[in-house]
């Protein structure tokens, strides 16, 4: 955890740790400890993910029905609760993925005029 | 939505739990693998996880659905502090209680007497019909159908059904059973169009509702009971009604009533159908006496009926113009009639109305002194972080609970006590059949128990802080604000004032029974039997015959020992139901709309004895005024100066309209109150002329004998001496009955039951009315006075005697009482008219009621607030400084 690293966890959208998450499991299964590893992980550390919206988001996306939860055996043999992608999960990401990617795309263009 | 969150959340709670500390373990054996130590990895984990309990928290809140919550949490919170202070609790509840109670009750009667529709299918299509003339009689412009009448609007109406029906009450005989029944007559539509099903049988047919076609009738379920005990062979046997054999086709239905506004005692018994009816009078456009219903076509408006109507009348007024010259038919909706009950019932209404309105007051000034004291609390939790809205909820929530439970506890008042309550009411309470605890009530019920706990709530929620709440946590609740003490002067103004204005009208009311019981009826009432009397129907064919039997059915009478004295008489005394004519005292009649009225009762010459009228001037009619004789009259002191004003009216004639010629006044006797107690000052119709029943004119005798009561005076007590009576009059072939006996003192007080009931429950909401305002008001003072305690220490220390202090409490009460009783006698004034205006014999402007009242209230206030003076007044001025 590099200090010079920027931190965007309190700024990160909500709707974003949402597709994050589902991004995630599209690898397969997985409890919420690891999926906050492999979000900070791929990141690069840049995306610190806090219990404290994990668990959240976590729950709001298995009342939406994106994700289906049970209880299971983590690699180190503890007891864990696994998340895994429902179709409409799925679906879900897909949409996201391509909004998200506009809006990248349509934001960097901004950018770039700016630069110039 | 998340109902399935909400009611999971306790489950979901436990699951994320462990779910957390499962991340956490993870989090700590990755430490661990990272090489730390394993109390470093266990603070690592914690310290980037952060707290386990706000996750849980917020996966809570968003679970659940925060009204709900905090309803919840309020309600459960409002049963603590409830359970804590029992006192408050109960006294709070049983004043909600009654206040509810009784309103309940008052409103059950009146949505089953005055709101509910009547008992028809669709009742908001059924419609009256009337004649009305452009010219108007003493009796207004109004009048029933003419039978011809109705059957030509009956053929040429396009938009309506039209019914008919008719009063025909008479003799039911049996074998060795003869009853007075009421019945009706009424045409074949009267069952299909009104929805009604026969129980058993057949209703009747077009073919029945004609001239000549076989007699046939339809029995009430009652009289199917009573005559037949239930048997179903009943249908299609003989029935003797009026001496005539019909044959039973059906049996209506258990309580089928044609609300025709004669508030008869019990359902009708006997119906026939009206076609049948071969009297003369059927076929006489100036005969009066039908009345038609009609049901609106669907897609037919009262107007468009109305139009129609309006064409058919001037149709027949073309034609007919002897009759109906001037004459239309008016269509109205079809109203429950429930004559006076509706003023008794609104009057009361507004009673309880008051009374609940005092109770409420009365919990409020309770609750707001519990807030007062509740400051503290209340800045307490604001400082913990509670938002404003919440604790007002929470005060709301509290209010709301406490008069919704009152509510519960007033239904379950009403429904034990509505029945006494109806069982109660004078004469019989029309529609009382209809009067129960239904949906309606309960949803009145329960909308006015939120309604006022809500209210009460709101006192109390204005007081909660919003900015400086530090200065009242450092003082502690010793400080009143103004505010609070205006506040709660003005609840016990309320009280007082709302107090007054029961408490003033029970006054009036107990005044007027007073003066009206003692006021002279114009006859001995007491020992008097009056009782109406249908004669064998086969002797009415017959004028001698009929005349003959009367003379019998009075020396029969006179046999029986313990009579005195027998008479025969139309308009019996202070009963329903009288004959007034117009009358002139010269041959040249004047126009009959502008001819006097006088009561017109026919008698037989023991009248005089049997009542102990005083005679005035000149004689009583005898037994020598006789058919063939002259025409005689007495007349009554009132209609010697109506009609003779100033001159002596014995050997005068009066032209009347029974009989051609005049009729010589012999004699007058003094007036009688025939309107009753309470209405004959008011009366239009005042003067009495009696004639005697001898010269009634053959033509006329079995009509007057359908309407004829015999008078019997006795020397012992009267009511031993009915069965003897019955026995003696039962005629021949026993089939001659008496009905509606009564004893004149019965009827002398039934004139002032509805002034006696009203009085009585007056009586009972004042007097529940002065003890809450006096529960109130030493409530009030009880607490602002030992808010005031440190106040009074100083200034006892300062020199005070205990006299002073308590000079300064009741001054203080004495202001608010002074105030509420100036407001509400002007409350009271108003009232009091409309009670002139509602009820006869009640005289508005009664010094005297208004003083004692006022008086009572004074001495009671004042009592009320002596005790928390006196308690001021011996604080020690040492322990009171101390408590600063």
């Amino acid at each position: 955890m590099g200090k010079n690293k920027p931190q965007a966890t309190q700024e990160m959208l909500q709707g974003t740790l949402d597709m994050l998450i589902l991004q995630t499991l599209i690898m397969g299964p997985a409890h919420g400890h690891t999926i906050a590893r492999v979000i900070e992980q791929t990141s690069e550390d840049v995306l610190q993910v806090e219990q404290g919206s994990l668990y959240p988001a976590l729950h709001r996306l298995a009342d939406r029905g994106w994700v289906s939860s049970y209880w299971g055996t983590s690699e180190n043999n503890r007891k864990a609760k696994y998340y895994k992608l429902t179709a409409k999960g799925r679906k879900q990401l897909l949409a996201e993925t391509s909004r998200w990617q506009q809006m990248v795309e349509a934001i960097g263009r901004v950018l770039a005029r700016a630069t110039e | 939505m998340g109902i399935r969150r909400f009611f999971h959340r306790r489950a979901e709670d436990a699951d994320l739990a462990q779910e957390l500390q499962a991340h956490i373990s993870h989090q700590i054996d990755e430490n661990i693998s990272a090489g730390m130590s394993e109390d470093e990895a266990r603070r690592q984990a914690y310290l980037k996880l952060g707290s386990p309990q706000q996750v849980r928290e917020r996966v809570w809140q968003w679970n659940t659905v925060k009204f709900f919550e905090h309803l919840v949490q309020d309600l459960r919170y409002t049963l603590r502090t409830l359970r804590r202070m029992p006192g408050f609790a109960t006294v709070a509840l049983l004043t909600l209680a009654l206040g509810s109670g009784a309103t309940t009750v008052m409103f059950t009667v009146i949505n089953g007497v005055l709101l509910k529709p009547l008992p028809y299918a669709e009742p908001s299509r059924l419609a009256a019909l009337q004649e009305k003339t452009d010219w108007s009689t003493q009796w207004g412009d109004l009048w029933g159908f003419a039978y011809p009448n109705y059957l030509d609007c009956r053929r040429d109406v396009r938009s309506l059904d039209l019914m008919a029906f008719r009063y025909s009450g008479g003799t039911v005989s049996a074998s060795s059973h003869a009853e007075y029944v009421d019945g009706f007559e009424f045409s074949s539509e009267v069952l299909p169009v009104l929805g009604i099903h026969v129980f058993r049988g057949r209703p009747f047919t077009a073919d029945d509702d004609r001239p000549g076609a076989a007699p046939v009738a339809i029995i009430s379920y009652g009289l199917w009971q009573r005559l037949y005990g239930g048997d179903p062979a009943a249908v299609g046997t003989q029935l003797t009604f009026e001496q005539k054999p019909y044959t039973v086709v059906g049996i209506a239905p258990a309580g089928f009533r044609l609300d025709g506004g004669l508030q008869l005692q019990g359902e009708p018994d006997v119906f026939t159908p009206i076609g049948q009816n071969a009297g003369r009078y059927m076929q006489n456009r100036e005969y009066h006496g039908i009345r038609v219903w009609a049901r609106l076509h669907p897609d037919v408006t009262l107007a468009d009926a109305q139009t129609e109507l309006d064409l058919i009348g001037h149709r027949l007024a073309a034609e007919y113009p002897k009759s109906n010259h001037g004459r239309t038919f008016i269509i109205e909706p079809l109203r429950p009639q429930v004559g006076e009950a509706r003023s008794t019932l609104w009057l009361l209404f507004g009673a309880v109305t008051l009374v609940m309105l005092i109770a409420c007051v009365n919990v409020a000034s309770l609750l707001l002194a519990r807030a007062v004291s509740r400051e503290r609390e209340f800045a307490m939790r604001v400082a913990l972080g509670a938002s404003r809205s919440r604790v007002v909820w929470q005060c709301l929530t509290e209010s709301a609970l406490l008069g919704l439970c009152g509510g519960g506890l007033g239904v379950l008042l009403a429904a034990v006590g509505i029945r006494p309550f109806v069982a109660l009411w004078p004469g019989s309470l029309p529609r009382a059949e209809e009067v129960h605890l239904d949906w309606h009530v309960l949803l009145f019920a329960f909308a006015v128990s939120l309604l006022s706990g809500l209210l009460l709530g709101i006192a109390p929620a204005l007081r909660i802080p919003v900015r400086s709440i530090e200065p009242i946590l450092r003082a502690g609740a010793q400080n009143v604000g103004g505010q609070s003490r205006r506040l709660h002067g003005s609840f016990v103004i309320t009280e007082l004032g709302l107090a007054v204005v029961l408490l003033v009208a029970a006054g009036i009311l107990g005044r007027t029974l007073l003066r009206l019981s003692l006021l002279d009826p114009g006859v001995n009432i007491h020992n008097v039997l009056a009782s109406r009397m249908a004669l064998a129907p086969g002797t009415l064919k017959d004028p001698a015959k009929t005349r003959a039997a009367w003379h019998e059915v009075l020396e029969n009478a006179r046999s029986i020992p313990g009579v005195e004295s027998v008479a025969m008489v139309d308009t019996v005394p202070m009963r329903e139901g009288n004959n007034q004519i117009r009358y002139s005292t010269t041959a040249a009649k004047a126009p009959a709309d502008q001819q006097q009225l006088v009561l017109a009762n026919s008698v037989t010459p023991d009248y005089l004895n049997v009542m102990r009228i005083p005679l005035l001037r000149g004689r009583f009619i005898t037994d020598e005024d006789r058919q063939g004789s002259e025409g005689v009259a007495v007349i009554d002191d009132v209609m010697a100066q109506q009609a003779f004003p100033g001159q002596d009216p014995t050997g005068k004639h009066v032209w009347i309209d029974v009989g051609s010629d005049p009729v010589r006044v012999v004699g007058v006797v003094g007036h009688v109150r025939y309107w009753g107690l309470a209405g004959d000052d008011q009366a239009k119709v005042r003067a009495t002329l009696y004639y005697p029943f001898a010269q009634v004119p053959d033509n006329l005798v079995p009509r007057w004998s359908e309407l004829m009561s015999i008078a019997v005076r006795t020397s012992v007590d009267p009511l031993p001496l009915v069965e003897p009576l019955r026995r003696a009059v039962r005629g021949a072939a026993g089939d001659q009955v008496l009905y509606e006996v009564r004893t004149i003192e019965q009827l002398a007080k039934g004139t002032l039951s509805r002034q006696r009931f009203l009085l009585l429950l007056f009586g009972v909401f004042a007097a529940l009315a002065l003890l809450l305002a006096c529960v109130g008001i030493y409530g009030v003072l009880a607490y602002l006075t030992s808010q005031r305690i440190p106040e009074f220490g100083i200034r006892m220390a300062l020199g005070a005697n205990a006299g002073d202090v308590r000079r300064l409490v009741l001054r203080q009460s004495v202001g608010m009482i002074i105030v509420g009783t100036v407001l509400g006698m002007i409350a009271a004034f108003a009232a009091a008219r409309l009670l002139e205006h509602l009820v006869p014999g009640v005289r508005s402007t009664d010094p005297v009621a208004f003083a004692t009242m006022i008086l009572v209230l004074i001495l009671a206030a004042l009592l009320a607030s002596l005790v928390p003076a006196r308690r001021a007044s011996r604080v020690d001025p040492m322990s009171a400084l101390r408590q600063e």
